[in-house]
């Protein structure tokens, strides 16, 4: 094979790599859009209080009522709202070949992920309740968490 | 252009979130319950002393599951304030229960052989059967049969004016007083903010109303 061949080869690899890392950032970024959506009802019913009726749901009353869904006076919900914006950000930074984006949307979907588990074990073993919206958003920091793992590390970078 | 692309839409959705955020905020909220007027009712349900330093008086629907988890909380707090603590209940049936009216109903008629609380208690415990049921009218004699109350008063009752009024002044009484959702409580005529209405909002509530009334 000649030289010229290989270096051509190795381009077409690095482009391909490229093009599938902007994919996938961006179906995080769409992830993330889900997430957003989620947790700003969920915010928004926290000031609303609207928590109480929550749709007739009972589990839904007993997690979003619980002690465990305000982190010192502040909705939990919000905080999620906060870390899926953050989330987006670095995703869509990230899909654009920012260079330092796919490090900080790996460090920011790892702590959801680590919050997450924690919102999960209060629910199956503390409340003994579960919230569709809070397994919705479970579900969404799973798939982001699966993304981060199976996206490639960048080769290609730009500012 | 495409430099600046990532930075619009990320501020585009900023936007948009910020708006979608305080629009729903805007149209999801609830005006405040106000107190009542006058609570003197020969047909009201009280669990408690009459002299208990805490009334606390609920607007609930009987297929309204949150309800039925304040329920169980407040018998334990019942337990936990013996004696200190007195409780009301109210009817609110919500439009978008098809069968809470039918379970008013169901209690009122119990209220009538003297066994509203037995009904209002198995009415919360059995809302999972009842309310996923076809003809669910005809459960609540099954229920009255586990009372042991005397089943054709019951069933005349429950199909009576006079117990379709008590139920409908209820419901009214908490539309004048504001009332939008279930549960609704007031804790010593003080309506508890929607965000407290929650096991522990309720418990701090209670605590803080009888410190409130302990002061000398």
């Amino acid at each position: 094979m000649s030289k010229s061949a290989k270096k051509n080869r190795e381009k077409n690899g690095a482009a391909s790599g490229s093009r599938a890392r902007v994919i996938l950032y961006s179906i995080a970024a769409v992830f993330c859009l889900a997430g957003l959506a989620d947790a700003t009802y969920l915010s928004v019913i926290a000031f609303t209080g609207e928590t109480a009726a929550c749709s007739g749901q009972a589990g839904c009353f007993e997690v979003l009522g619980s002690s465990y869904a305000r982190v010192a006076g502040v909705p939990v919900a919000l905080l999620g709202a906060l870390g899926y914006f953050t989330a987006f950000t670095f995703a869509i930074f990230a899909a654009f070949n920012y260079k330092r984006a796919p490090k900080f949307f790996a460090l920011t979907v790892c702590l959801m992920f680590a919050a997450t588990l924690w919102f999960l074990y209060l629910q199956a073993f503390v409340l003994h309740a579960y919230c569709r919206y809070c397994l919705f958003s479970a579900a969404i920091t799973f798939l982001l968490m699966g993304l981060v793992v199976a996206t490639p590390s960048p080769r290609t970078r730009t500012e | 252009m495409k430099r600046y692309l990532p930075f619009l839409i990320v501020a585009a959705v900023a936007l948009i979130t910020v708006g979608t955020g305080v629009a729903l905020y805007r149209s999801q909220k609830l005006p405040t319950p106000t107190a009542a007027k006058d609570s003197a009712d020969p047909g009201l349900h009280v669990r408690g002393d009459a002299k208990a330093l805490v009334t606390l008086e609920e607007f609930g629907d009987f297929e309204c599951p949150p309800c039925s988890v304040m329920s169980v909380t407040l018998h334990q707090l019942e337990k936990e304030y013996h004696g200190k603590l007195r409780v009301i209940f109210r009817h609110f049936p919500l439009a978008m229960h098809p069968h809470a009216r039918a379970a008013a109903h169901a209690a009122e008629a119990a209220h009538q052989q003297g066994k509203f609380w037995e009904m209002h208690d198995l009415l919360y415990q059995k809302q999972a059967q009842w309310s996923k049921g076809v003809d669910v009218p005809s459960l609540f004699p099954g229920f009255a049969g586990e009372l042991g109350l005397d089943l054709e008063r019951f069933k005349k009752d429950m199909a009576s004016a006079e117990i379709a009024a008590r139920v409908t002044a209820d419901h009214e009484l908490g539309k004048s007083r504001l009332v939008t959702s279930t549960p609704t409580i007031f804790i010593n005529n003080v309506a508890l903010p929607p965000t407290s209405t929650n096991p522990p909002g309720v418990r701090a509530a209670i605590e803080a109303a009888i410190k409130e009334k302990s002061k000398p």
